[in-house]
């Protein structure tokens, strides 16, 4: 079989804080193959975007360190490069995709010299043919006018306009995996699906393999094929997402879904509520001894509170770690 | 190019400044065509009355013609605050783009060194310098170089500083751009318009500066310049307002267009200043 595009292999991230040092990735495996979108779904705080970071090495160093664990692209251990061979490996083989389309451009130079500066570095290539280039990733990315556009600033472009202008960035020198880090959380909603479509296009057409960050399970549902959930840094359910969302085995995964709200709700109990998760994701700092979600979970058992579960498979690739789902909470 | 000039010349003062500078420069460039014997040489009775005969501008206490002075003048002070701002900033700005580029035991050292230069007051440093390197041309643009540098450096240091950790330096990161092409292509444009107008403040401060020197007699003595001018006319200043005036104003009205350019560069190159 041959190496996946990318597999994290027990990852783990921590930062030291005044109160400690804290693990903001604790343990964190997956892999994507070629042409898949696998989402990585979580709460604010519960080290999706460490991770996704983790991956390229952007963790700023002190205070952060990557302290195990592998990152294999295509087989070989990322984490063994130095800083040169990352700029390789940075855009030309995996690129990335920021949340705030806004301030991840520079506000000082055109759009189209920017997307330009990416060719430049990366490709030996004339100032010339990387603007043609630019020309044709902009009408790839559908930017309308994009002999116009390609001379403006990025304060004088829509959101939704600065976020296809990444993601010509990000597809520049056309790499094989592209790590998107919640591309539409500050979007409109009409715009969020403009650019889930042409990033699932763009998948298709170039067979690149995508890590979705996001905290939206609707955009999960509508372009992923496989699913992690995170919860403090650590994975606590994995399926392809078709068994999770029908099926969910995780509580926090299932109380997850319970918080999207619906069109049918006034046919439920309690029509007018909507509903939450209970509580707040636990300090990093002050992780409880047993599962990090067991103070908030309406399932836990006595268990829970003093010894954490390890992820098992259950069922044929779908793999929680609760004791309960895993029918062994009644053991103690 | 066409862009810029278009912005630029909205600001009414910065094209004023523009044109005087250039007027100023043309003046340097054809003094010897003005006044091809030269600022030193006595051309009539001292201290002529100005706007009256040959002398527009009167004549100092040997005869010069003071005229002839303010034009050969022009090429000593344009000379040292271009020079001096050149050499200033580029070293400025390398210390400050490597120290707060890159931060940690870099950005201490580079910063501690500074700041050895900090310490000193600027004038009196300048002054210790000309007189150990005895007063020229080449002493007097070292000197202020010298002593201006370090308020560049700390303004670059603090642009990067802040613009380090900013989103889009790390989605530059993010795309595999190496650290010299992120520090001039990211970094550096955005810093720039501070730059600009520290830069055309120093000219300004370095014109004044040699002028200061001249003052106090630790001009260059082969050249003639407006400070010189300056100084040597103030024993008659009740006599012949006119020996000290006259400078002074080319000073102050120089200083001044700078300065209007550097407002006037700073709009156009600010691109969230455009189509408003």
């Amino acid at each position: 079989m041959p190496a996946p595009l990318l597999e994290l292999r027990d990852l783990r991230t921590q930062f030291s804080t005044q109160e400690g040092v804290v693990s903001a990735v604790d343990g964190i495996s997956l892999r994507i193959e070629n042409g898949q979108t696998l989402a990585v779904v979580g709460e604010s705080g519960c080290g999706k975007s460490v991770m996704a970071r983790s991956i390229l090495q952007l963790i700023p160093t002190p205070p952060g360190k990557i302290v195990g664990g592998e990152v294999l692209y295509q087989g070989a251990d990322l984490l063994k490069r130095n800083a040169e061979q990352m700029c390789d490996i940075r855009g030309k083989e995996i690129s990335m995709i920021f949340q705030e389309p806004m301030t991840s451009l520079n506000p000082v130079l055109t759009v189209g010299d920017q997307v330009a500066e990416i060719i430049l570095e990366h490709e030996k290539i004339d100032r010339k043919n990387a603007r043609a280039r630019v020309l044709e990733l902009f009408s790839l990315v559908n930017i309308p006018a994009a002999g116009k556009r390609v001379r403006e600033y990025p304060h004088q472009l829509s959101g939704g306009m600065r976020q296809r202008v990444m993601i010509a960035i990000s597809l520049a020198c056309r790499p094989k995996l592209l790590i998107a880090d919640e591309p539409t959380t500050a979007l409109d909603v009409t715009i969020q699906a403009q650019i889930l479509d042409l990033i699932t296009r763009l998948k298709e057409e170039l067979g690149m393999g995508v890590l979705l960050i996001t905290h939206d399970l609707g955009v999960v549902a509508e372009v992923a094929q496989h699913v992690v959930v995170m919860y403090a840094g650590r994975k606590v359910e994995e399926a392809p997402v078709e068994p999770l969302f029908d099926e969910p085995l995780h509580p926090y995964t299932r109380g997850l879904l319970d918080c999207v709200p619906r069109l049918d709700a006034f046919e439920q109990a309690e029509p007018d509520r909507l509903r939450t998760v209970e509580g707040l994701v636990p300090s990093l700092a002050d992780m409880p001894p047993g599962c990090s979600f067991a103070p908030r979970c309406p399932v836990s058992v006595d268990r829970c509170r003093w010894q954490k579960p390890e992820i098992k498979e259950v069922r044929p690739g779908h793999l929680v770690a609760c004791f309960v789902a895993q029918g062994e909470g009644l053991d103690s | 190019m066409k862009e810029f000039w278009r912005l630029y010349s909205k600001n009414i003062g910065g094209v004023l400044g523009l044109a005087f500078i250039v007027l100023v420069v043309v003046m340097a460039a054809i003094a010897s065509l003005l006044y091809p014997t030269g600022p030193f040489t006595l051309t009539g009775s001292s201290y002529a009355q100005p706007f009256h005969d040959i002398f527009p501008l009167g004549t100092d206490s040997l005869g010069r013609d003071v005229a002839a002075g303010i034009v050969w003048g022009a090429r000593v002070s344009l000379l040292v605050g271009f020079t001096t701002t050149l050499i200033a900033v580029f070293i400025g700005v390398v210390v400050g783009c490597l120290a707060g580029y890159f931060g940690g035991v870099i950005d201490s050292v580079l910063m501690r060194f500074t700041e050895i230069f900090q310490t000193i007051p600027s004038f009196i440093f300048g002054i210790v310098l000309v007189a150990i390197m005895s007063p020229s041309l080449y002493s007097i643009v070292i000197a202020i170089a010298v002593v201006t540098w370090p308020a560049v450096a700390r303004l670059v240091r603090g642009e990067f500083l802040a613009l380090r950790n900013r989103e889009f330096v790390i989605a530059a990161v993010a795309m595999g751009m190496s650290n010299i092409r992120i520090i001039l292509t990211q970094i550096l444009p955005n810093a720039l318009s501070p730059i600009i107008v520290i830069s055309s403040l120093m000219v300004a401060t370095a014109i004044l500066f040699e002028a200061g020197l001249s003052f106090l007699g630790l001009g260059d003595p082969n050249v003639m310049s407006w400070g010189f001018m300056i100084g040597a006319g103030r024993n008659a200043i009740r006599t012949a307002w006119w020996n000290s005036t006259f400078p002074g104003v080319a000073i102050l009205l120089t200083v001044l267009a700078i300065n209007l350019i550097g407002e006037g560069l700073n709009d156009a190159l600010n691109p969230k200043l455009r189509d408003k």
